[in-house]
């Protein structure tokens, strides 16, 4: 038999019930990607004859005689594909991750396909862009420019791996071939509580090719938290790597290491597990009550009240809430839930483990390897310099990857077998065991005079951190941007964060702020209804300004400072965009039409200890060497920081080397979540740069005799007075004499600004089906500095797609037993193409930001005013009022009939 | 996925397979479904998209579709004129949740012996009053009506061992004007409810198909088109417990869309003959 991939012939034979997915990346094309290995997401698309198809749903052996097509064989480097230049000059990727499965679709695409891109698309799943700019590149749109020496920050430059993400070659984390890998596999439990009373290995370890069985007593007995974070006190420490209770439906209970994923598979379904099962507690008010089953018994400090199961408590007054509800002339109050939804970044957790020269490498899919390396370090008693944690590119993370949930058990495996150790998460563990984000439900109440004005702000926020306090924490304090945002003299916050028996919660972009800016952006529009005042308006009267101090739970952070109203413009900017488009027809008859908007702001940094260290070195070769900790996972700060790079430096970016994510090769970096990778790691590759900078000038003023202050720094020249200095020369001089012109420099979260929006949109309802169809969407956002006006475009488009999708089509079922029900991207619906439309983005560019270059991270607050705006647009369309997330059309039709004037089937 | 308890493919068939069948063995036609969900209590495949079978043959008795026929070559069939119901060969195809790209390899059969309630197949060959025609591994063939060849979710009439072998749709259905609607919870998403509607051209008869709201198929027919009312008590007569949920609609709003939808469809067949 023969198997002819890309041209080029291969002897060997496809397992019997292997996938042509696996097959393929046997061979060496690890292009070919796994996004749900169900032929759901689209990422493994492959040509068949010409034809495409999944290739995680093709039996390998039917591409026996005939002719395969991967990514790698489309166009190598230099020869792309016409479509995998559209992609990389579009830009039509963020991740990646999909990139290829993109391409080798729409590659294929008839003009009729073009036409009708909503169905041609719909089996490919892109979670970063937000499909618009897959629209633009395969449409041959192109956005992506080339900057003139010096002059790279506010140009439009593609990512540095462009080239490689289009071809197939960017390597992500499971891209490599490692000899002799074993591959480990986990037994889930299968119940929401439960205490483990004996593990039987025996017929396991029968299996052939089985090398080891894991249970909790061949762990380190440590505790540790799977949150991410660089103060870890801000967490607790409620974990252990396996443990004796299992504590929700798919909790690690056992891990298998075998020579084969099927052999760890089959060891799985033999390990025996006795449980004694134990009663399990599923709502965090149920759990807060007396007589709940309890969760815990840790003496962890940080822990509130094990016993009522109460990770955290937060209570805050400032000034007299009773007092400004006495003086409101109209108060609203209402309890507003958000559910569980999940990242699905279309890469899934997974690590690689080894040991060489007596030193554990992991190499991981995370969004922060040092702090990874921190936890792995306490986990396993390793000094520091005993272990290197890196990352290659990474698809996707939207905080997922905020969590060490795979390094772990690989580590463990690799010190254990002195054997390279796989451990790659499945579609459905992603969504049974990774972490969602928090479920919350807030009672709002809000007083205000009959002009609009707030007398009272009194919010009550209980968060479901389920099993475990990973983030639990950090997130339920988040939640007071949203309250922040207004001026009131009176504000009362009431916060709980609650163990249950459900999937330990986690971070998600918007970490914390989204749940409650749902609540509160909802009450506002039922207050402006209450107050009959236009809710742009009653924004416009209540949001902080420069000189308001910035409230929320406490006195203020000290370290937050902004002098500009952006703000207030994104609200003008929306309201504006709105009544332009308010002539946008509706789809038909029997559609209902309503508009909405809701705001968000937060700090343009996270509060607590957050840094980073740049170094920059030119080399010899006279590319300038720029090493940073900060992953690249589509969120594009590699872009920005080799654009801040050549910018400071006087340079094109192509004369910029990025190191990065490596333990080993890079400094300190706190991770890129929060913003942190713009604001913090932004800021040190600035000073970096600047400090190489300012080194060669003086080097070269010194050289010449001429003043520093008449020296600059020029593409591949210093010019001094009227004396040009190559770079080259200067570089020997200073090599001569034992220079070398390198720099280090660190850059913390501190002192803040603060970032805003304004989303507005018009939606159609269908008066029978409850279907919403989005007419127009706009986001009005203060970006301040643009450091690349495509990538800005891209994170605000992604957000609100992502938005969306958590509003109005994700469902995350949980069944009676605490299981979840749909565990798949098939019937866990996250947007498609179909399912977006454009947005209108409109950007304030205000200059308070003590951001790199006056710049504010833009990948997060995009999402926050996402929904509200969403259900203020139903209720405006309506009549009714929805205060549970999703909106979905079954949800929707069955409370039509509460507006009498609305006629229903 | 890969399925890693299959040891064995049967490459080859016999023309009649089934005779061999044994316990862990599964059909395997484009493999789309049954590739994309664990499968550990399987051992070996037996490839029937080796037998060749004709994909489509039409004739003056009507349509024969071969199991094995893919889902590209039925959305691209060239139907005869006079075939006035071919138009819903493409759009039963287009209520897929899967894309084109899935449509190279799933299979007509395929999707009918998944027997999920949002099946596009199933609802367009019950529409068609279709027969078909099941192998059985003695040897035996036998036929059944496609209405009652699913019996739930996930459920049909196949012994172990026993296949579908072909569709047969008679050439009077072929020839009947149709009216459908489709509903899913996402722009296009899997069916949450799929309805067609057909009638005899010339008269006022009405054979309506409510699928994928309802565990298993269910056909109304009617000799003279109903009026409203009636209409929507036959849709009440349905069952409570066919009403089906999963994550892609829930009971009460499937049979709310189906009575709307079946209502939209009487009106648009009560508006005489299309020319």
């Amino acid at each position: 038999m023969t198997y002819v991939v890309n041209g080029r012939s291969f002897d060997e034979e496809p397992g019997p019930g292997q996938c042509l997915r696996t097959f393929l990346r046997s061979l060496g094309h690890t292009g070919v990607k796994k996004g749900c290995d169900a032929g759901d997401c689209g990422a493994c698309t492959v040509w068949l004859d010409g034809a495409p198809v999944h290739s995680c749903i093709t039996p390998a052996f039917r591409a026996e005689n005939h002719e395969v097509t991967t990514i790698e064989g489309l166009g190598p480097p230099g020869q792309l594909h016409p479509m995998q230049r559209q992609f990389r000059d579009g830009p039509g990727f963020q991740c990646g991750f999909c990139t290829a499965g993109m391409i080798m679709t729409s590659a294929t695409f008839t003009e009729t396909q073009k036409a009708d891109l909503p169905r041609a698309l719909k089996g490919n799943l892109c979670r970063c862009t937000g499909y618009r700019a897959i629209e633009d590149a395969v449409k041959g749109v192109t956005g992506v420019e080339t900057a003139a020496p010096g002059k790279a920050v506010g140009t439009s430059v593609g990512a540095p791996a462009g080239d490689d993400v289009v071809t197939g070659r960017a390597e992500f984390t499971m891209d490599t071939d490692v000899e002799g890998l074993l591959h480990l596999k986990v037994v889930h439990s299968p119940h929401a509580h439960a205490r483990i009373v004996s593990i039987d290995k025996t017929a396991a370890l029968a299996v052939p090719g089985v090398h080891r069985v894991y249970t909790w007593e061949d762990v380190p007995r440590r505790r540790f938290s799977t949150a991410i974070h660089t103060d870890h006190l801000v967490d607790p420490d409620d974990t252990y790597i396996l443990d004796d209770t299992v504590r929700f439906v798919g909790q690690r209970v056992a891990a298998v290491v075998a020579d084969t994923v099927g052999a760890a598979e089959e060891g799985c379904r033999r390990v025996e597990v006795e449980y004694e099962e134990l009663p399990a507690v599923f709502d965090p008010e149920a759990a807060m009550a007396d007589g709940a089953p309890q969760l815990h018994s840790t003496d962890d400090p940080f822990v509130r009240d094990s016993g009522r199961n109460i990770l955290l408590e937060i209570h805050s007054h400032i000034g007299d809430v009773d007092a400004g509800f006495a003086e409101a002339d109209v108060i609203h109050e209402g309890t507003y839930s958000s559910p569980r939804v999940q990242h699905a970044h279309l890469e899934t957790h997974g690590s690689i483990a080894w040991v060489e020269n007596g030193r554990l490498n992991v190499r991981t899919s995370s969004q922060s390897p040092s702090i990874a390396k921190v936890k792995l370090s306490h986990l396993f008693a390793l000094r520091p310099d005993q272990l290197r944690v890196f990352c290659k590119r990474v698809g996707g993370g939207f905080g997922g990857k905020q969590e060490v949930i795979s390094e772990d058990l690989a580590a463990l495996a690799a010190l254990d077998t002195g054997r390279p150790v796989c451990f790659e998460y499945t579609r459905e563990e992603e969504f049974t065991t990774a972490s969602p984000r928090h479920p919350m439900k807030l009672t709002v109440r809000l007083g205000a005079k009959a002009d609009g004005t707030l007398t009272a702000v009194q919010v009550r926020n209980v968060s479901n951190t389920g099993a475990y306090g990973n983030h639990g924490g950090e997130t339920l304090y988040a939640g007071g941007a949203a309250i922040m945002i207004y001026r009131c003299p009176n504000k009362k916050f009431d916060g709980f964060s609650v163990y249950t028996n459900t999937v330990p919660s986690g971070a998600l972009r918007g970490y914390g702020m989204t749940q409650p800016a749902f609540a509160v952006e909802s009450a506002m529009d039922e207050l402006a209804r209450a107050l009959h005042l236009d809710p742009l308006e009653l924004r416009r009267r209540n949001i902080v300004r420069p000189g308001d101090p910035l409230v929320a739970m406490h006195d203020g952070p000290d370290d937050v400072m902004f002098n500009e109203n952006g703000l207030g413009q994104c609200v003008d900017l929306v309201a504006h965009a709105l009544a332009r488009a308010v002539n946008e027809p509706p789809p038909g008859a029997g559609w209902l039409v309503g508009s909405g908007v809701a705001s968000s702001l937060h700090e343009t940094a996270p509060p607590t200890e957050h840094l980073s260290e740049a170094w920059v070195t030119l080399g010899d070769d006279l590319v300038y060497e720029l090493a940073i900790g900060t992953v690249e996972f589509g969120e594009g700060t590699s872009t920005a920081h080799v654009q801040i790079a050549a910018n400071q430096l006087g340079t094109t970016p192509s004369r910029i080397r990025l190191v990065q994510s490596d333990t080993d090769r890079t400094g300190f970096d706190t991770g890129a979540f929060a913003s942190a990778g713009l604001f913090v790691a932004g800021n040190a590759v600035l000073r970096a740069a600047n400090a190489v900078r300012d080194r060669i000038l003086e080097f070269a003023a010194t050289h010449t005799g001429v003043h520093v202050v008449m020296c600059s720094l020029g593409d591949g020249e210093v010019v001094c007075g009227d004396q040009h200095v190559p770079l080259a020369e200067l570089v020997a001089l200073a090599r001569a004499r034992g220079i070398r012109f390198t720099a280090a420099r660190k850059a913390y979260g501190s002192p803040r600004s603060v970032v805003s929006n304004t989303q507005g949109f018009k939606i159609a309802v269908h008066q029978v089906t409850g279907e919403i169809r989005i007419l127009y969407s706009v986001q009005a956002t203060d970006a301040a500095v643009v450091i690349n006006p495509a990538q800005v475009r891209g994170q605000v488009e992604g957000g609100v797609a992502q938005g969306i999708g958590f509003a109005l089509t994700e469902n995350y079922q949980v069944d009676a037993g605490g299981a979840m029900a749909n565990p798949n991207l098939r019937n866990y619906r996250i947007p498609t193409y179909a399912d977006v439309p454009r947005t209108e983005l409109l950007l304030v560019k205000s200059a308070d930001s003590f951001g790199p270059m006056g710049a504010k991270g833009m990948a997060e607050c995009c999402i926050n005013p996402v929904a509200p705006a969403l259900a203020n647009a139903l209720h405006d369309a309506t009549g009714v009022r929805y205060r549970a997330l999703p909106l979905t059309p079954e949800r929707i039709y069955s409370r039509l009939k509460e507006n009498r004037s609305i006629r229903t089937a | 996925m890969d399925l890693n308890t299959i040891t064995e493919v049967v490459r080859r068939p016999l023309n009649r397979p089934g005779a061999d069948w044994r316990e862990g063995d599964a059909w395997l036609a484009g493999g789309t479904w049954l590739f994309s969900v664990e499968q550990p209590s399987l051992r070996r495949l037996v490839d029937l998209t080796a037998l060749g079978w004709d994909p489509l043959v039409a004739d003056r008795t009507g349509l024969e579709i071969g199991a094995t026929c893919t889902i590209r070559d039925l959305y691209s069939f060239a139907f005869p004129d006079d075939w006035t119901a071919g138009t819903l060969f493409a759009k039963s195809c287009e209520a897929f949740l899967s894309s084109f790209k899935v449509w190279n390899s799933a299979t007509v059969g395929g999707n009918i012996c998944l027997s999920l309630p949002a099946g596009p197949m199933i609802t367009l060959t019950v529409a068609l009053e279709a027969r078909y025609e099941l192998w059985s591994p003695d040897g035996s063939a036998r036929t059944v009506d496609a209405l009652d060849f699913v019996t739930g979710d996930h459920q049909n009439v196949l012994g172990p061992g026993e296949i579908l072998r072909r569709v047969d749709i008679p050439a009077h259905a072929l020839r009947k004007r149709t009216a459908h609607r489709r509903f899913a919870l996402t722009r296009l998403g899997r069916s949450t409810v799929f309805l067609v509607g057909t009638q005899t051209p010339g008269t006022s008869d009405l054979l309506l198909t409510v699928t994928a709201g309802t565990t298993r198929p269910v056909r109304l027919a009617f000799d003279a088109l109903p009026d409203a009312s009636t209409l929507r008590q036959s849709m009440d007569a349905i069952p409570a417990g066919l009403w089906f949920a999963d994550p892609n609609g829930t009971p009460d709003h499937r049979r709310h869309l189906t009575k709307y939808f079946a209502e939209e469809i009487r009106r648009e067949l009560s508006a005489g003959d299309v020319p």
